[in-house]
């Protein structure tokens, strides 16, 4: 094999997630009633297309998860050696990117690098000039050529986008009308508008983004020469797994305190809400990052634990998931025992208990489907203000390892730049405008998900 | 009301030693000071010797619990818990990794990130709720969308943004404002405004919306509906009936954070190099200076307590059903 493969911990909790989110799929489709919520989402435009750009982000990071050791040239007496460094599907679609490194900063679309540089020419002179950049339009031979080739790549790229997204819009077309048919659904053909002209749209700025990015540095390079496009594409998979993974592993904890708390009510209703009034009054900030600090300090003694770099940085990343969905169950926790004790004085969980049903079967079935969409609304809901605190906090000090490539240790970088005459503002741009589209996206949504779900909201909505 | 009172603040002292216990256990037990002694030196080539040194020069060399060497209450008190943690009940943080005292430097910082903190509560507060009172004012029209949708834009943008943006626009291009710094005296407005500004403009997204849903809830009510059978006009009705009546629920969220002012913000103060207690804190973190954190992680519980305790006797002073018994 010219590979292996290799399963990080946050590898293995996003297929985990993955796996989650099929299943669940699979279970909702098969159940009219919980498909009702989905179809007021579906009907919602604005929802659809956040949906699509989510899903963008959601395809890269998880192209970004499939990671592999590649096999070395060289054979070590028969065994195959593979690479030290671990690397990803993504990195390898995106390979060009990954490898025109440039000497230092440059510009967006730029041919030369920021700074001058003091060169000999061939008669020992030595000249103060800009250098031209190893990759970036090098196939041109002057800068007066870049404005009509960056034009007609332009649309070359856009045209084929344009093309492909036709195609993905004519496939989905074919597929989705007969199915809303047969089940005698709303027409689709309203949600169609919205999604349709979002695809195009989207499929025609990648075609020309990604057939100018193989010659050109779109977002410019960082101080060590990497592309800042590239990176700003690998701080995706970070900002989703914080995003998504916090939640996921806290989850089984807040439903089953939250519940018990809840249902069975006495002393244990009084050690749960102890434990969380505890630890949300401690102000949030303040507690990951003593918890943080403390996790440095483990990992830094123990260094035998880790083999490669990138194992060490990804056990952080997960470490840091853990203590940030430690100090943010207590809300969920506590709007769920809410809940649950609204919800065991209802007739039919009375009904339930006079049949003798088991505490732990009525739980099962009669308690927490009924708590399921607080469940899914705080879901979305924290989904956005995990990706924002991820840059606060690698800010803070207390983020992902630094050798991590994230929103927030693009802008720390970016950040001391700002003095500089002129300014150094493209890493800091992109790091901000991909946050921006992937939380604004993920806001639109959550907003949409709540309209469906929450049943106290649509009251209020009829009563205005 | 004072016996409610006494019961709430004895209530929160089991929390408090929760708060304390769970430090304790996160410094402490999770590192054994001579780990943290080991990060400290470095990770190589230290020796027992430094270790034992350094543990002694910052009084980690006790047992953790209980010490049986000393005799009597000694037993007890001559440990690290009740020297180092438990100490801190009587507000005797110790001293920082540079040898000062973490008490008075609290006492001389929360001044400063006073300054930048209550004015940015105070004139937010009253952006916020205008902003909103405005957007239920138009609520179902195309201003009313517009402005939610100005909401979720402002709110989808990281917070970090409003801080470099506004120092880049103020201070930078437009020359307003010095970029950073700080001094105490009265020349200090030209320091605070540009903080102020970019803390409330920070939070208009996420708080005007959320207050516009608390009055929208309060207008559906009955009350409402009377109040305009009798003729009010519809400015009246939001402003001294609707806005009376969602107070409850608005202090709810926005009493608890007072005591908490006084700890500043830790984005604001270190971008703007405000000597307060949030630029002590990011100072502590990235120093690893672990006494420090310890000690903001108590006062940060302590006054959020005590926020929630201000938070039930403003209940009883907006509305007069509410009885504290």
């Amino acid at each position: 094999m010219s590979f292996i493969p290799v399963i990080l911990w946050s590898d293995a909790l996003v297929f985990l997630l993955v796996v989650g989110c099929v299943a669940g799929v699979w279970y909702v489709r098969q159940r009219e009633h919980l498909l009702l919520p989905w179809r007021r989402v579906a009907r919602s435009g604005v929802a659809m297309v956040s949906l699509l750009v989510l899903s963008l982000f959601f395809f890269v990071g998880l192209l970004d998860t499939l990671h592999y050791r590649a096999a070395l040239p060289q054979q070590n007496n028969g065994g195959t050696v593979y690479a030290p460094e671990v690397l990803s599907v993504f990195d390898n679609l995106v390979a060009p990117l990954r490898l025109h490194n440039e000497k230092t900063y440059s510009a967006p679309f730029a041919l030369t690098l920021y700074a001058k540089e003091s060169t000999t020419d061939a008669r020992g002179n030595v000249l103060r000039e800009y250098p031209r950049l190893q990759y970036g339009g090098a196939h041109l031979s002057d800068a007066s050529q870049r404005g009509g080739d960056v034009a007609q790549r332009a649309r070359l790229g856009a045209f084929a986008g344009l093309l492909v997204g036709i195609g993905l819009v004519w496939l989905a077309a074919r597929g989705v009308p007969g199915r809303a048919a047969a089940q005698g659904g709303p027409s689709l053909r309203g949600i169609g508008y919205a999604a349709t002209a979002a695809t195009l749209i989207l499929a025609t700025f990648i075609g020309a983004l990604a057939n100018l990015a193989t010659v050109y540095h779109v977002l410019g390079t960082d101080k060590v020469g990497q592309d800042v496009l590239y990176l700003s594409l690998k701080s995706i998979r970070t900002g989703l797994i914080i995003g998504t993974v916090t939640t996921l592993v806290t989850l089984p904890l807040a439903l089953f305190l939250g519940v018990a708390a809840g249902y069975f009510r006495g002393w244990m209703d009084d050690v749960i809400q102890y434990v969380y009034t505890v630890l949300s009054s401690i102000p949030s900030v303040l507690l990951i990052a003593a918890a943080v600090l403390m996790m440095q300090v483990t990992i830094d003694t123990h260094p035998q634990w880790f083999d490669t770099a990138a194992s060490r940085a990804d056990l952080r990343l997960v470490f840091l998931c853990l203590i940030l969905g430690m100090t943010s169950w207590t809300g969920l926790c506590r709007l769920l025992r809410g809940e649950t004790l609204k919800l065991r004085e209802m007739e039919y969980i009375q009904a339930a208990q006079a049949f003798g049903v088991s505490s732990v079967r009525i739980l099962a079935r009669h308690i927490v489907p009924n708590v399921m969409h607080i469940v899914l609304i705080s879901l979305v809901m924290d989904f956005s203000a995990l990706v924002l605190a991820e840059a606060v906090l690698s800010y803070v000090g207390v983020g992902v390892d630094p050798s991590m490539i994230s929103f927030g240790t693009m802008i720390n970088a970016a950040r001391l730049e700002m003095g500089r005459e002129p300014m150094v503002w493209w890493a800091l741009a992109s790091a901000f405008c991909f946050m921006l589209v992937l939380v604004l996206a993920a806001n639109l949504f959550a907003d949409a998900v709540r309209d469906a779900f929450d049943p106290r909201l649509n009251r209020t909505e009829a009563g205005v | 009301m004072i016996a409610y009172l006494i019961r709430r603040i004895l209530y929160a002292v089991p929390i408090l030693i929760g708060v304390n216990l769970l430090t304790f256990a996160l410094f402490f037990v999770v590192n054994t000071p001579d780990d943290m002694a080991r990060m400290q030196l470095g990770i190589k080539r230290v020796t027992p010797q430094a270790i034992d040194a350094w543990k002694r020069q910052h009084g980690y060399d006790k047992p953790l619990l209980l010490n049986t060497a000393a005799g009597g209450a000694g037993q007890f008190t001559d440990t690290i818990f009740w020297q180092k943690s438990a100490s801190m009940f009587a507000f005797d943080f110790g001293y920082s990794d540079d040898g000062r005292s973490i008490g008075r430097e609290i006492a001389t910082r929360m001044g400063p990130s006073l300054v930048i903190a209550l004015p940015t509560f105070l004139i937010g507060l009253f952006v916020y709720v205008s902003f909103a009172l405005l957007m239920t004012l138009f609520r179902g029209t195309a201003l009313d969308m517009a402005g939610v949708a100005l909401c979720v834009l402002l709110m989808s943008v990281s917070g970090l943004f409003y801080i470099i943006g506004g120092q880049f626009l103020v201070g930078k291009l437009w020359h307003l404002v010095p970029i950073s710094g700080y001094s105490g005296g009265a020349d200090s407005f030209k320091f605070v405004v540009l903080p102020i500004v970019i803390g409330v403009v920070g939070g208009i997204g996420s708080s005007s919306r959320w207050y516009r849903t608390i009055f929208l809830e309060e207008i559906g009510k009955d009350y409402v509906r009377t109040a305009r059978a009798k003729g009010l006009s519809e400015l009246r009705v939001l402003f001294t009936h609707v806005l009376k009546n969602a107070m409850i629920p608005i202090l709810t969220g926005v009493v608890v954070v007072i005591p908490l002012l006084f700890m500043g913000s830790l984005l604001t103060e270190s971008f703007f190099g405000i000597p307060g207690l949030g630029s002590y804190t990011i100072d502590a973190i990235n120093s690893q200076d672990f006494s420090i954190v310890r000690a903001m992680v108590f006062l940060g519980s302590v006054l959020y307590i005590a926020g929630l305790i201000l938070t039930d006797i403003s209940y009883t002073v907006v509305d007069p059903r509410v009885r504290l018994s």
